[in-house]
C-alpha cells in the first residue's frame, strides 16, 4: 500500500484526512509545523507527502526546500485551502508534483496519492485553469519553445481537465491512451517547474495587476 | 421690455467682500471691475463708498449661500496677498477715522490695531481647525503653525507697544523677569513629560487604527462566517442545506479575501463566477469555476453569461448531486464556455418538449447575438453544453 505523512498544522483537519484515507492509503505520521515535518519525512520516508501550503515558519514551500537537500527524490502533494494563483503555482514550481483543494473526496485524494506515487502528475481543474492562463500571458517573441510553450496537444488536454473531465474520459474522447493524457501532464509540470521565463514566475503577480 | 430686467441681488459667491459690486455688475450687465473701480475711486474721494457699500450689504438680499466674509477672504490661496490687502483697507480706514477726529490718541490706538491684526490670525486659525482635520493627520500642518506663531507674536507685541508707550513697562519688568525665569526652569522640569505625552499619544494613535481595523474585520465576520455557522448548527439534519451554505460561505470568503478585481468593474469572468453562485444557492448543486482570461462585460458577453446561467440551471435540476464545472476561456476575444454535468444525460436529437429551454434560452440567445452553443450529451455519460462568442 502506498506509505503516507501528512503535514497541516490544523490537527482536526490531520485527523479528517487521516480518517478519510484510513484503508486506502498507509499514513505513517503526521506533523504540525515545518520542523516535525521535515525530521518526520526523513525518517519515516514516505512514498509522498500531504502537504499544506499554509503553515507557520515558511510554509509547505519550507518543508519542500529542506527535504529535498536531502531526499531529492521525495514526492509532494499539495492540499491546501488556498486557491490563490500565487500560491498554487509557487507550490507547484517548488517541486510539488500536484495540487488538490480540501475540499476533495477521500477516495479522490487516495487516487491522487497514488497516482503521484507512481510518478505522474495530479491537476485539479482549477489549477489546469491556472496553468493555462500562465501559459497564456507569455509573449511569443522570445520564448524558449522547449520549455516555454505548451503544444497543442498539452493545452487540449489541460483545457479538458479544466472542463472537469477526467484522465479515461480526456483519452477516450482524444483517442489516445490514459498513459498518455498522463505523459502530457506530467511534460506539462516538468514545464512549469523549470521554465526560467520570469514571468511565469511573477505571473501571479501580473495577474492581480492586469486583472 | 420683452425680458423682465434681472431682479438687484448681492452676488456673495462672486463678490469679493459681500457681493454687492457683482450684484450691481450682474443688474446692469456689465464687467463687476468696473464697479469695483467706481467703489476704489469714492473711497478716494472722501470714503463715500464705505457707508454706501455698508448700506447695500444690509438691505440687498443675497442670492445663494452667503459665506463669511473673512472666512472666504482667508480661504484663498494667495493668504498673504489678501492679508497684505485686508492691512491696507485696515490702514486707510483707520488714518480716515484719525483723520475725522474720531480717535482715542495713538498711544491706544496702534497697539489695538496690531493686537487685533494677530487676534484675527489666531482665531482664524482656531475656527479653520475643524473642516481641515483630516482623521489621519499626524499633527498640524506647517503654515498653520506659522500662522499661529505670527499672530501670537503680534499680539504679545502689541501689547507690550501699548505698555512701553504708557510708561508702565519699567514697573512691570520688575514682575515678568521673576516669572520668565520661573517659566523657564519649569519647562526645562516639564519637558521630558511632554514628550512622553506627546510619544505616548501617538503610540496610542496607532494603536487605535489596528483596533479599527480588527473591528472592521471581526464585523464582517460577524456578517458572514459566524452568521452561517449559526445557519449550520440550526440545519445540522440537511446535510445538502448545510453543504450549500458551506459552499456560498466559501466563495463569499474567497472573494473578500482575494479581491482581486476592482470594486466597480464588470467582467465576464466576474458575472460567470457570481451567476454560478445565484444557481448554486438555488439549487444546491455545486458548481466548479475555472476561467483562464477575462474580457469586458459588453451585450455579447452578457448573453453568454444568461445563456451560461441557463446551461447551469439546466443541469443542476436534470443532474442530479454531482458537482457540475463551468469552464470559460477568452483569448483575442474569442469567449468559450463549457457547463458540463455528469447526469444521467439525453439525447439532444430526441429532446422533449420540456427541453425547449435549451433550445429558445441557450442556443436561440447564442445565435441572436453572433455566437453557437452545442449541446453534447448521450445517455449515460453526462452533458457537455459548448457555448462559443467571438467578437
Amino acid at each position: 500500500m502506498t506509505t503516507v505523512v501528512i503535514v497541516d498544522d490544523h490537527s482536526l483537519f490531520r485527523a479528517g484526512v487521516r480518517a478519510e484515507l484510513d484503508g486506502l492509503v498507509d499514513v505513517l505520521g503526521d506533523a504540525a509545523t515545518v520542523e516535525d515535518a521535515v525530521a518526520c519525512v526523513l525518517e519515516l520516508e514516505p512514498d509522498v507527502v500531504l502537504l499544506d501550503v499554509h503553515m507557520p515558519g515558511g510554509g509547505g514551500l519550507e518543508v519542500i526546500r529542506q527535504v529535498a537537500e536531502r531526499r531529492p527524490a521525495q514526492r509532494f502533494l499539495a492540499l491546501s485551502v488556498s486557491d490563490a494563483p500565487e500560491d498554487v503555482i509557487a507550490i507547484i514550481r517548488a517541486g510539488a508534483r500536484g495540487y488538490v483543494t480540501k475540499t476533495i473526496s477521500g477516495t479522490e485524494l487516495a487516487d491522487a496519492v497514488r497516482r503521484i506515487a507512481d510518478g505522474d502528475a495530479v491537476f485539479s481543474p482549477r489549477l489546469a485553469g491556472f496553468v493555462l492562463d500562465a501559459f497564456a500571458t507569455l509573449t511569443p517573441a522570445e520564448v524558449d519553445p522547449e520549455l516555454d510553450q505548451l503544444t497543442t496537444r498539452e493545452r487540449e488536454v489541460l483545457r479538458h481537465i479544466a472542463r472537469g473531465y477526467l484522465y479515461k474520459e480526456i483519452a477516450a474522447r482524444l483517442g489516445i491512451s490514459t498513459k498518455t493524457v498522463e505523459a502530457h501532464v506530467s511534460a506539462v509540470l516538468r514545464k512549469l517547474q523549470l521554465s526560467t521565463r520570469h514571468e511565469l514566475s511573477r505571473w501571479a503577480v501580473q495577474r492581480r495587476l492586469v486583472d | 421690455m420683452s425680458t423682465a430686467p434681472i431682479p438687484l441681488r448681492r452676488d456673495p459667491a462672486h463678490g469679493y467682500i459681500a457681493g454687492v459690486c457683482s450684484g450691481f455688475a450682474a443688474r446692469l450687465g456689465i464687467d463687476p471691475i468696473l464697479i469695483r473701480i467706481g467703489f476704489v475711486l469714492t473711497l478716494a474721494a472722501g470714503g463715500v463708498g464705505i457707508p454706501l457699500y455698508i448700506i447695500g450689504w444690509a438691505f440687498i438680499p443675497a442670492e445663494g449661500p452667503e459665506r463669511p466674509v473673512v472666512s472666504r477672504l482667508l480661504n484663498r490661496r494667495d493668504t498673504w496677498l489678501v492679508a497684505a490687502g485686508m492691512g491696507c483697507l485696515t490702514l486707510s480706514a483707520v488714518l480716515l477715522l484719525r483723520n475725522w477726529g474720531l480717535w482715542f490718541g495713538d498711544r491706544i490706538t496702534w497697539p489695538a490695531v496690531v493686537t487685533a491684526a494677530g487676534g484675527a490670525l489666531i482665531w482664524r486659525q482656531s475656527q479653520a481647525a475643524p473642516d481641515e482635520a483630516k482623521p489621519h493627520r499626524p499633527a498640524l500642518p506647517r503654515d498653520a503653525v506659522n500662522r499661529a506663531g505670527v499672530g501670537a507674536a503680534l499680539v504679545i507685541g502689541g501689547a507690550l507697544l501699548f505698555l512701553s508707550l504708557n510708561d508702565s513697562l519699567a514697573t512691570a519688568r520688575d514682575v515678568v523677569l521673576p516669572v520668565a525665569v520661573v517659566l523657564i526652569a519649569v519647562t526645562i522640569i516639564l519637558a521630558p513629560w511632554w514628550i512622553r505625552l506627546v510619544r505616548g499619544l501617538a503610540s496610542e494613535r496607532a494603536a487605535r487604527i489596528r483596533s479599527q481595523e480588527r473591528a472592521e474585520v471581526a464585523a464582517h465576520l460577524h456578517d458572514s462566517v459566524l452568521q452561517t455557522l449559526a445557519l449550520v448548527q440550526k440545519r445540522a439534519d440537511d446535510p445538502l442545506e448545510v453543504a450549500a451554505l458551506a459552499r456560498r460561505q466559501e466563495r463569499e470568503l474567497r472573494a473578500w479575501l482575494n479581491d482581486s478585481r476592482p470594486a466597480g468593474t464588470a467582467t465576464l469572468a466576474g458575472a460567470l463566477e457570481s451567476a454560478a453562485a445565484e444557481v448554486e444557492a438555488d439549487h444546491h448543486v455545486p458548481i466548479e469555476v475555472v476561467t483562464v482570461g477575462d474580457g469586458p462585460l459588453d451585450e455579447a458577453a452578457s448573453a453568454l453569461v444568461a445563456a451560461a446561467r441557463e446551461a447551469l440551471v439546466n443541469a443542476s435540476k436534470f443532474a442530479g448531486p454531482e458537482p457540475i464545472s463551468l469552464y470559460a476561456e477568452v483569448e483575442n476575444g474569442r469567449a468559450e464556455v463549457f457547463v458540463r454535468d455528469r447526469g444521467p444525460g439525453f439525447d439532444p436529437e430526441a429532446a422533449p418538449n420540456d427541453r425547449r429551454g435549451v433550445r429558445d434560452s441557450i442556443i436561440g440567445r447564442m445565435e441572436r447575438h453572433g455566437g453557437r452553443a452545442t449541446v453534447h450529451s448521450n445517455p449515460g455519460s453526462g452533458t457537455e453544453v459548448e457555448l462559443v462568442m467571438e467578437s
